[in-house]
């Protein structure tokens, strides 16, 4: 059960205001916390509960299904413990930016670049942050919902046609 | 008084040992690397957002393309995380055939690894030898598949048919052999001065450091950690052989070139004990909503019709809801991230590249180093542009 996983009731405890939601679903746990929160709560969890290995940093665009329109997700493996766990919270459209979390791991550049490329999220504090797998002149963000899928100026895609 | 003055040097995209379509920019003091930036996405081809535009079962194909040197492996990650998605179980015979051929396409990457990592430091007579056993792999992915690079063998819930009554001869006869042009390979490179000179000592990255740039796969256990997804997570049953995982002490490109050939020696262990465990049964889950039926029940029976165009033209929907699925990728942890909102195609897939992640530990391996070091490091990473890319 998710409520008695060991980061779950650690961080009950210790960042109980800011836990929004606790899932389990097929034996994998998300948290969802507050944006505000985001950087203790992923220090705490590497420094205290051996959570070493940010497995990886991405995006989901809830374009139109949500109040807040992108969900972070932060992948975490704790090589000791041999678990996963994985830390959600919602960046509004209006306000799209989160603190960038390279100040807890180094691997967080590249995969919060490539957050910031194909989502268009912007990352304070981060280091470096550029464009990474499209060129630097591009215009948009293609992983975004209203993004076309054949690209920006051309006809949208209406399915095969045979 | 002579004054000197720093330097940038492009490297790439086209330089001969960039294996693929990699650039770097170089900051110099002379011959010694300050900085050296990767610049990617050359070959970006938008995987993941074509996979939101497609059923479940047409986005299989495109994770063949991924990571190109084991196709197979990036199908395995892909196909897990939907089994898991939908909850299904798949029949026995074909998980065992999965990890025979999972582990076949780790021996090709690492063969590919070995030739052209040291062709680049300039030991050409390896790249012949291990492009030879290559050759076999290759074989075998045509025997099956009938492809041999971009297999799409594996389906969710099995695999594509059955592999052809010479295919477990050609496998056993492949990993007998296996050890000893692994002992050649040794016995051209582990004493040879030039190439203890090349990597002892080249592209050290501690263990803390490492799993602070995120490597994972043979370049972690190279800096002397102890943690391989096989044994510590296991998947498509591997959980029922024996095997060890090899870890490095040195943190250097020679302790990375080691765990590598021991690793395929283990896998060629592993296949022996999965061929002995291999018995005859259905490849295939018997799940008609998700899993396409026999082609003799298509022409045959209205049922089978019907099942075969409802998947073929809708796919099948899929539970809401958000898995995770990490395989120990020749590379590295390979992972598939897929949201479902209950739809037949996933409402975003996200694809965790190893090499990707262990392309960004280059910089720090390589400050300090000589311009000829940094294509020694970038062998060890064993890095694959299709999958950096996307």
């Amino acid at each position: 059960m998710a409520e008695n996983n060991r980061a779950v009731v650690r961080l009950r405890e210790k960042f109980a205001a800011s836990i929004i939601e606790v899932v389990e679903f097929r034996g994998e746990v998300t948290v969802t916390v507050k944006k505000s929160d985001i950087i203790p709560v992923l220090s705490f969890l590497k420094q205290s509960l051996q959570y070493n290995l940010l497995t990886d940093v991405t995006a989901v665009d809830y374009l139109g299904k949500k109040e807040d329109r992108f969900m972070m997700v932060y992948q975490l493996y704790s090589i000791p413990v041999k678990d996963r766990l994985r830390i959600k919270t919602a960046v509004s459209e209006a306000d799209c930016r989160i603190p960038s979390a390279t100040q807890v791991w180094q691997t967080a550049n590249w995969l919060e670049r490539e957050v910031y490329d194909l989502f268009g999220i912007i990352f304070e504090n981060h280091p470096d942050l550029r464009r990474i797998l499209m060129a630097d002149d591009w215009e948009g963000h293609p992983l975004r919902k209203d993004y076309p899928l054949q690209g920006p100026g051309r006809e949208p895609y209406k399915g095969r046609l045979s | 008084m002579a004054t000197t003055e720093k330097m940038t040097l492009n490297m790439g995209p086209q330089h001969p040992s960039t294996h693929g379509v990699l650039r770097l920019v170089l900051e110099l003091d002379g011959e010694v690397i300050l900085k050296a930036t990767p610049h990617i996405g050359y070959l970006h081809r938008g995987v993941e957002k074509l996979s939101e535009h497609r059923t479940y079962h047409q986005t299989l194909p495109l994770t063949d393309r991924l990571d190109y040197l084991a196709p197979m492996h990036n199908n395995l990650g892909y196909v897990l995380a939907v089994e898991k998605l939908l909850d299904i179980q798949i029949p026995e015979r074909a998980q065992v055939i999965r990890t025979i051929m999972a582990e076949m396409t780790r021996l090709e990457s690492h063969l590919v690894w070995i030739a052209c990592h040291a062709l680049d430091i300039g030991a050409m007579t390896v790249f012949i030898y291990a492009f030879r056993e290559r050759e076999t792999v290759m074989e075998t992915y045509e025997l099956i598949s009938g492809a041999r690079m971009t297999s799409n063998f594996f389906r969710i819930g099995g695999l594509s048919q059955d592999v052809p009554p010479e295919f477990e001869k050609k496998v056993r006869d492949f990993v007998s052999v296996m050890p000893g042009y692994l002992d050649q390979y040794e016995g051209l490179l582990t004493t040879n001065p030039i190439w203890l000179k090349r990597t002892v000592g080249n592209g050290v990255i501690s263990a803390e450091d490492a799993i602070d740039y995120g490597i994972t796969g043979p370049a972690l256990r190279g800096s002397g950690v102890d943690w391989d997804l096989r044994r510590d997570n296991p998947y498509s049953g591997y959980e029922k052989y024996n095997f060890k995982v090899p870890v490095g002490e040195k943190c250097d490109t020679f302790d990375r070139y080691k765990v590598r050939l021991v690793e395929m020696r283990e896998a060629c262990k592993i296949i022996n004990q999965a061929l002995d465990s291999l018995k005859p049964g259905p490849v295939l889950s018997d799940y008609p909503q998700i899993c396409y039926p026999p082609k003799e029940n298509v022409y045959n029976s209205i049922e089978g019709l019907i099942h075969h165009f409802k998947i073929a033209s809708e796919g099948f929907p899929a539970p809401e809801g958000e898995v995770y699925q990490g395989v120990e990728n020749p590379k590295g942890e390979l992972g598939f991230y897929i949201v479902s909102d209950g739809g037949n195609k996933p409402y975003r897939m996200r694809i965790r590249p190893p090499s990707f992640v262990n392309l960004q530990a280059i910089e720090k391996m390589s400050k300090g180093s000589m311009i000829a070091d940094l294509v020694a490091v970038i062998g060890t990473l064993d890095i694959v542009l299709g999958e950096i890319d996307r």
